[in-house]
């Protein structure tokens, strides 16, 4: 089963420590040697999107950043057996954020990929 | 705790159970040198988890309770062992060989040493010693943490013949006194061709299963693909494991093109190439690609994925790279003779120069042993036929093909192309 995870969150004044990087990076390490991560990678903040919207039948190209409070920070994609594995590796990583940088709050989003072979 | 609240944890520990067990099972295997022994020591630690999470709550990093806990109860054997060990007063000889097993388990250097450990737990599982099947099971069983009635419905055999084959391999490795370590350099390469062929197998138990099988089936691939990518990871510098892990993406990257509505099999010619999962076969490339910067002649899996690699890269049959394909399994023909092989060079062949070219090949093979009852080849040598315009003689080939394959939905495909069949004297141009 594919889920794919969605981070957002809101940054505190203080900037990301740099332990926090390596933390993820060595936990993006072993998700990966265990076969589980697929791809994963940051996304820039929505100052540098855009958003393509359709309402009333109108199409309109907005630029970012967009309203919501919080941002996306990043996404992963995960082959796992579960969905509870998939929240275990989520709850890891939120982890890693509540550990090492103070303030900081957010949520990740599970949401399982369509796979019409099922496995 | 509500039955619901009690259900919600067992879910999550059986999770934490599958991510952590195999790191587990190999960190205990290095502490007591008895892989029966660190798998029942990783099996109690998990019943206490499920004694006691429900009631006090899962821990904040459960896979470090868990390996505590494990540990705890290791060391303790260990110390037991020991001094039976010592009250045995075995001779000179036997006590120093045992000296690293049952001496004072180095317990600090588990954790740095995690990769070695599994990497360990791999080779011990796939032992040569062992029958392929037992492998196979013990592998599931130690490395993805399966359970024996799983293992039984991904292999369709009863859960006591599984069961028996984990009791009984664990008993084997322990008579011939297998040792939970890596094995010497010059028995590396036939130990690694031993492990990768173990995961192939489980790759091609679940490729064969078709949609509408039961799901353990199929599951089996994503067990071996993570298999893979582990074993991968603990070996970088081994080409023919890139290469394995490389074909494995890439086949599976077609397994939603395999079958049509109806669960029936839908040839790769046929399958429509939108369903291909691209990041299976980015994977595949990126595996391939690692196999083939490692530099040296190429091995069977690195040769295979290549020609796997020819397909998910082409968007069409016809854009296909037939010509690379056919010299492809001359080199496969090479290193891993077979007939199968030469019969799908046949097909190779028959798309790069035509028809008349591949079917000589086929005809060469007509009189093997070994495809007497294979039912690929009267279906390979109907399809030339019919491109060359023999019906009669094709029909005759798909009507044979169908009656020597034991797969229903293949059965009705072969069937169907018989009937397709006509001689262009009677029939519309």
């Amino acid at each position: 089963m594919r889920y794919l995870m969605l981070l957002s969150g809101t940054n505190p004044a203080t900037p990301p420590p740099p332990e926090l990087f390596e933390a993820i990076m060595k936990l993006g390490g072993e998700a990966t040697q265990a076969g589980v991560l697929l791809d994963t990678a940051g996304l820039l903040p929505s100052a540098a999107g855009t958003r393509v919207a359709l309402e009333g039948g109108q199409v309109t190209v907005t630029d970012g950043p967009f309203t919501e409070s919080k941002e996306l920070i990043s996404y992963a994609l995960y082959e796992v057996r579960s969905k509870e594995e998939a929240v275990e590796w989520a709850a890891r990583f939120v982890k890693l954020h509540r550990d090492l940088w103070p303030g900081w709050t957010g949520a990740t989003d599970i949401l399982q990929v369509m796979d019409p072979s099922g496995s | 705790m509500t039955q619901a609240g009690y259900e919600a944890t067992r879910s999550a520990i059986e999770a934490v159970w599958r991510i952590e067990s195999p790191r587990l099972i190999a960190g205990l295997a290095r502490i007591t040198g008895d892989v029966g022994a660190a798998e029942e020591l990783a099996q109690d630690a998990l019943v206490i988890a499920l004694e006691q999470w429900p009631a006090d709550g899962v821990p904040d990093v459960p896979g470090a309770w868990l390996m505590a806990t494990a540990r705890h109860r290791a060391v303790d054997l260990v110390r037991r062992r020991a001094v039976y060990q010592r009250k045995l007063q075995e001779i000179a000889r036997d006590a120093e060989s045992r000296a690293e097993y049952y001496g004072e388990p180095d317990v600090d250097a588990m954790d740095d040493q995690i990769g070695d450990d599994l990497l360990r737990l791999i080779f011990l599982a796939c032992h040569p010693v062992l029958s392929p099947e037992a492998r196979a099971a013990l592998t599931l069983r130690l490395l993805c943490g399966l359970t024996a009635a799983e293992i039984a419905r991904a292999f369709l055999v009863p859960e006591p013949t599984v069961a028996q084959r984990i009791t009984r391999a664990k008993r084997t490795l322990a008579a011939r006194q297998i040792r939970f370590e890596m094995p010497p350099r010059g028995e590396l390469p036939g130990r690694l061709a031993s492990v990768l062929e173990v995961i192939y197998l489980v790759f091609n138990e679940g490729y064969a299963a078709t949609a509408g099988a039961d799901w353990m089936r199929p599951s089996l691939c994503a067990e071996a693909m993570r298999l893979g990518r582990i074993l991968a990871g603990l070996m970088r510098w081994e080409a023919e494991v890139h290469g394995l892990v490389a074909l494995m993406e890439l086949q599976a990257s077609r397994t939603g093109a395999r079958t049509g509505p109806a669960g029936e099999p839908v040839l790769l010619t046929d399958q429509d190439r939108g369903r291909w999962d691209r990041l299976l076969i980015r994977h595949g490339l990126r595996a391939l690609d690692q196999a083939r910067s490692l530099g040296g002649p190429p091995g069977p899996y690195e040769v295979q994925a290549e020609i796997a690699a020819c397909h998910a890269q082409a968007h069409s049959v016809r854009t296909t790279d037939w010509e690379r394909i056919a010299a492809l399994y001359v080199v496969l023909g090479y290193l891993r003779p077979s007939p199968v092989v030469e019969l799908n060079r046949a097909v190779a062949v028959g798309m790069a120069h035509g028809p008349a070219r591949g079917l000589e090949i086929a005809d060469r093979l007509a009189g093997q042993p070994a495809l007497a009852s294979y039912p690929h080849l009267p279906a390979v040598r109907g399809d030339l036929l019919a491109r060359l315009g023999r019906a009669a003689e094709a029909r005759e080939a798909f009507v044979l093909a169908a009656g020597l394959t034991a797969n229903e939905r293949e059965k009705a495909l072969f069937q169907a192309r018989a009937d397709a069949c006509q001689a262009p004297a009677s029939g519309p141009a």
